[in-house]
C-alpha cells in the first residue's frame, strides 16, 4: 500500500485545520450557507434528510487493517455503529454532527485517510477495480498510476470549481471491473508491442439523467503523458462545459454537443502546449509510487491444496461459497475472497457494522497481508488468501454475517441509500432490495439462475448504477408517491450496455412479483446454461412484457 | 477599488489606495480617471485603460494589446464559477501576461489561495467582506501536489 511521506501528511493535517476553521466560521455565522456549501462538499460532507453525511475517500478501494479499524472506531464514536460502502469504493457515515467533523477528519488523517473531494464539482476519488494487483487476468497493476492521479487531482487549484463533478476510473484487466465506460474519463492501461505502458482514453461516459457510454479519444498514449492529457481534457471542460443548467453540465453533454471528433481535436490542441512539459511523468516518480505496491512476500505454494479439496467435497455450502465468492489470483495457491455485504433482510446492501469492520481487519491480517479492498459492487475483498485458509475464513465470515454465497447472483444487489437517507431520492431503495432478497432466499435456485446483476437507484442521479444492471430499478416520483421503473439488458464490463425500460412503472408492493415474473420468463426461454443478460439480448423485451403486465393487472384487480 | 488585496513579491497587503474604478456597465459617459472597462468596450478603443473579462470571454484576443494594457481583471460572477482559474492560467502561462491580474466579483477568503496559485496578484474582495479577514485566506496550504502558475513544477519534480 502507498505510505504517506511528510508532504502527504502535511497536506491532510493542514486540510483538517483549514476545514476546522471553516466549520467554526460557519457555526459563528461568518460564512453563509451558500458560501459554506462547496467548502463542506469538497470535504465530503453532505446535508441529508436527517443529519450530515460524511463520505470518506478510499482511494482506488484499497485500505489497510489499521484504516479499517479507524473506520470502525468512527462508526462507534461518531455514528450509530455502522457505515455504508458506496459504488465508488468510498465509505459513508450517515449520522454525523457538524461540530464533530473536524475531529473525525483528524482521526482519519492520523491513519493517512481523508474525505477530500469526495463530493463537489471537482475531480472525485480515483477508482479502479477491487482486484487490482492480484487479478489473474490483469495486464498491468493500475494502482501506481491511480495514486499518481489521486495526488495530482487533490486540491489542484485550477480545477476545483468545474461545471460539475468529475469521475475518473482506471483499469488494466481483460475484464473491465471498474466500469471505465461509465466515467467522465475512463482509462484503460495496456502494454504496447515493446512492453511500454500505454493508455486508451475514453471520455464522456456517465449514468445519471442522461446515461451514455464513453467514447474513445486517444489510443496508445504513453503513460508519461497521463497527467498532461488529463489536464488538457479538464481545461477544455472547465472552459467550455455548460454552467447554465446543472443537469446539462457533465462533460458528456459537452462531448455530445461538440461531437467526439471535435472534442478530441480540442483536447489534442490543448495538449500540444502541455506535452513534454513539467507535467510529464518521470521514471523516478513512477518507481517511487510503484515501490509501495510491490507484491507482498507470497509463500511458494502448490496450485492445489489437499485439505481444501477435502473440505470442498464434504461441505456443499462451503463449495457453493467458493464457486461464487472466490476469485482467481496471480500467484499459485492464493485466491481473492469477496465478502458479501448483501445478506438480505439482516442489513441493507453495503452496510457494515463496526464489529464487522474490526473482524474484517483481523482476518486481513490473519489470512493475508493486512490489506482490504472495497469493490464497486459494495462488497469487501480480501485480496491474498491461501486456499488452505479458505475454510477457516468462511466459517468466521458466516459467524459475522459476511459469508453469504451470493456474489454475482440476483441478491447481490447494488443499491444506493435511497429515500431512507438521501435528500435527493424520489423513492426508497433499501426496502425494495430487501423485499427482493426475501423473495429469492433459496440459494440453490439462485445458483441455478447464474449471474444476474440487479441495481437499484432511488432517483435518476443513478448512484445505484441501475442503467448497467441486467435488471435495473429506478425510483420515480408520481404525484408524490413512490414508483419504480424497470429496465432490462444493462451490463457492465467490456460489453457494457444500458438497459431498456420495459414499460410503465410499478408500486413498491408490486416489485417482487415483477422480478419473479422476469425471472420465470428467463427460466422458460433460457437455453442450457445461458446467462440472463444473453437471454434478454436474444429474445428481446417482448416476452418479458407479455408476462409482467398481465401479472400487474391481476395484482391490482 | 476599495477592499483590495495586493501581492507584491510574495508579500500580501491591503491596498487602501487603489486608483482603479471598475466600470461594470457602460452608461452614456465614462467616469474620469483610471478605469477597468468591459472587454467589448475596451476593444472599441484600446487605450491605456484596464480591461475586465467575463468568464465567457476568450483571453487570446488580448495578446496583441499586452504592451498597451496596464491591468487585466477577471470576473467571478459567482465564486462557484471556476472558468476564471483557467483564464488566468492561459494569460500567465500560455500568453505570457506579466502585468497585474486582478480577481473581481464574488471574491471570497476561502478561494483566494487558489486564485493566487493560478496567477492572480490582486484581489478585489467582495465589498461586504472584511479585507483583513480575507487576507488570512491568501496563504492556503503549504503542499501543492500538482502544478500551478506560480509553481510550474509538480510536486514529483520537487519531492
Amino acid at each position: 500500500m502507498y505510505q504517506y511521506d511528510d508532504y502527504d501528511r502535511a497536506l491532510v493535517f493542514e486540510r483538517v485545520a483549514q476545514f476546522r476553521d471553516q466549520v467554526e466560521r460557519f457555526m459563528a455565522g461568518e460564512l453563509s450557507e451558500e458560501e459554506f456549501l462547496p467548502l463542506r462538499l469538497q470535504n465530503g460532507l453532505y446535508l441529508q434528510k436527517h443529519a450530515y453525511m460524511l463520505r470518506v475517500a478510499i482511494p482506488y478501494g484499497t485500505l489497510g487493517a489499521g484504516q479499517m479499524r479507524t473506520l470502525a472506531s468512527i462508526a462507534r464514536d461518531f455514528d450509530r455503529g455502522y457505515g455504508h460502502f458506496t459504488t465508488r469504493q468510498n465509505m459513508q457515515f450517515n449520522w454525523i454532527e457538524l461540530a464533530q467533523v473536524p475531529d473525525i477528519l483528524e482521526r482519519l488523517a492520523q491513519v493517512e485517510m481523508h474525505a477530500i473531494q469526495t463530493s463537489g464539482n471537482c475531480v472525485r476519488n480515483i477508482t479502479t477495480e477491487a482486484f487490482a494487483g492480484v487479478a489473474a487476468d490483469e495486464l498491468i497493476d493500475p494502482r501506481p498510476l491511480a495514486e499518481i492521479l489521486r495526488q495530482w487531482s487533490t486540491i489542484n487549484p485550477e480545477f476545483l470549481f468545474l461545471p460539475r463533478k468529475f469521475k475518473i476510473a482506471i483499469c488494466s484487466a481483460k475484464q473491465d471491473r471498474a466500469a471505465i465506460m461509465m466515467h467522465d474519463i475512463g482509462l484503460y492501461l495496456y502494454p504496447g508491442a515493446d512492453g511500454q505502458m500505454l493508455l486508451r482514453v475514453i471520455v464522456g461516459g456517465g449514468l445519471g439523467r442522461t446515461p451514455i457510454l464513453g467514447l474513445q479519444i486517444r489510443e496508445g498514449l504513453p503513460w508519461q503523458h497521463l497527467l498532461s492529457y488529463v489536464e488538457a481534457v479538464l481545461r477544455v471542460y472547465n472552459r467550455h462545459g455548460r454552467r447554465d443548467n446543472k443537469y446539462k453540465a457533465r462533460i458528456k453533454i459537452l462531448v455530445k454537443a461538440l461531437g467526439i471528433e471535435a472534442f478530441a481535436k480540442e483536447v489534442e490542441e490543448e495538449w500540444q502546449y502541455l506535452k513534454d512539459g513539467p507535467a510529464q511523468l518521470t521514471d523516478v516518480e513512477y518507481e517511487r509510487v510503484a515501490s509501495a505496491f510491490v507484491p507482498p512476500l507470497y509463500q511458494s505454494l502448490a496450485g492445489t491444496d489437499l485439505d481444501f479439496g477435502t473440505r470442498l467435497a464434504q461441505n456443499p455450502a462451503f463449495a457453493r461459497w467458493v464457486t461464487r465468492n472466490v476469485q482467481p489470483h496471480k500467484v499459485p495457491g492464493y485466491v481473492s475472497v469477496v465478502l458479501s455485504t448483501k445478506p438480505g433482510i439482516a442489513s441493507p446492501p453495503g452496510d457494515v457494522t463496526a464489529e464487522q469492520m474490526d473482524a474484517v481487519a483481523d482476518w486481513s491480517e490473519q489470512f493475508g497481508f493486512g490489506e482490504i479492498r472495497i469493490a464497486h459492487e459494495q462488497n469487501i475483498v480480501l485480496p491474498d488468501v491461501t486456499k488452505s485458509d479458505l475454510y477457516a475464513l468462511w466459517c468466521l465470515a458466516c459467524d459475522q454475517g459476511l459469508g453469504c454465497a451470493n456474489i454475482g447472483l440476483l441478491t447481490d444487489i447494488i443499491a444506493c441509500p435511497g429515500g431512507d437517507f438521501c435528500a435527493l431520492a424520489n423513492a426508497k431503495s433499501i426496502p425494495i432490495a430487501q423485499a427482493i432478497q426475501a423473495r429469492f432466499e433459496d440459494l440453490d435456485y439462485l445458483h441455478d439462475l447464474g449471474d444476474i446483476s440487479l441495481n437499484i437507484s432511488g432517483c435518476m442521479n443513478a448512484c445505484g448504477h441501475h442503467h448497467i444492471g441486467n435488471i435495473g430499478i429506478l425510483g420515480v416520483d408520481k404525484n408524490g408517491s413512490e414508483w419504480y421503473q424497470i429496465t432490462l439488458g444493462g451490463a457492465q464490463g467490456k460489453n457494457s450496455a444500458l438497459g431498456k425500460v420495459i414499460g410503465p412503472s410499478f408500486s413498491a408492493a408490486e416489485v417482487p412479483n415483477v422480478i419473479e415474473g422476469i425471472i420465470s420468463t428467463f427460466v422458460r426461454y433460457r437455453e442450457s446454461e445461458e446467462l440472463f443478460v444473453d437471454t434478454v439480448q436474444r429474445i428481446g423485451l417482448e416476452p418479458f412484457k407479455e408476462r409482467i403486465y398481465p401479472i400487474v393487472l391481476e395484482v391490482s384487480a | 477599488m476599495n477592499n483590495l488585496l495586493r501581492l507584491e513579491e510574495g508579500v500580501a497587503r491591503i491596498d487602501g489606495d487603489d486608483a482603479w474604478t471598475l466600470v461594470r456597465e457602460i452608461d452614456a459617459e465614462l467616469p474620469l480617471g483610471a478605469l477597468i472597462l468591459p472587454l467589448a468596450r475596451w476593444l472599441e478603443d484600446p487605450v491605456q485603460q484596464g480591461v475586465w473579462l467575463g468568464p465567457d470571454d476568450e483571453v487570446e484576443p488580448l495578446k496583441p494589446w499586452f504592451h498597451l494594457l496596464p491591468l487585466i481583471a477577471l470576473d467571478f460572477p459567482s465564486f462557484r464559477d471556476g472558468r476564471g482559474y483557467s483564464q488566468a492560467y492561459l494569460l500567465r502561462t500560455r500568453l505570457g501576461w506579466t502585468g497585474e491580474l486582478r480577481a473581481i466579483g464574488d471574491v471570497l477568503r476561502d478561494q483566494l489561495s487558489h486564485m493566487r496559485q493560478c496567477g492572480f496578484d490582486s484581489f478585489a474582495v467582495r465589498e461586504d467582506k472584511s479585507a483583513e479577514d480575507a487576507l488570512k485566506g491568501l496563504a492556503g496550504m503549504s503542499v501543492l501536489y500538482g502544478r500551478s502558475v506560480i509553481e510550474p513544477r509538480p510536486l514529483f519534480r520537487r519531492r
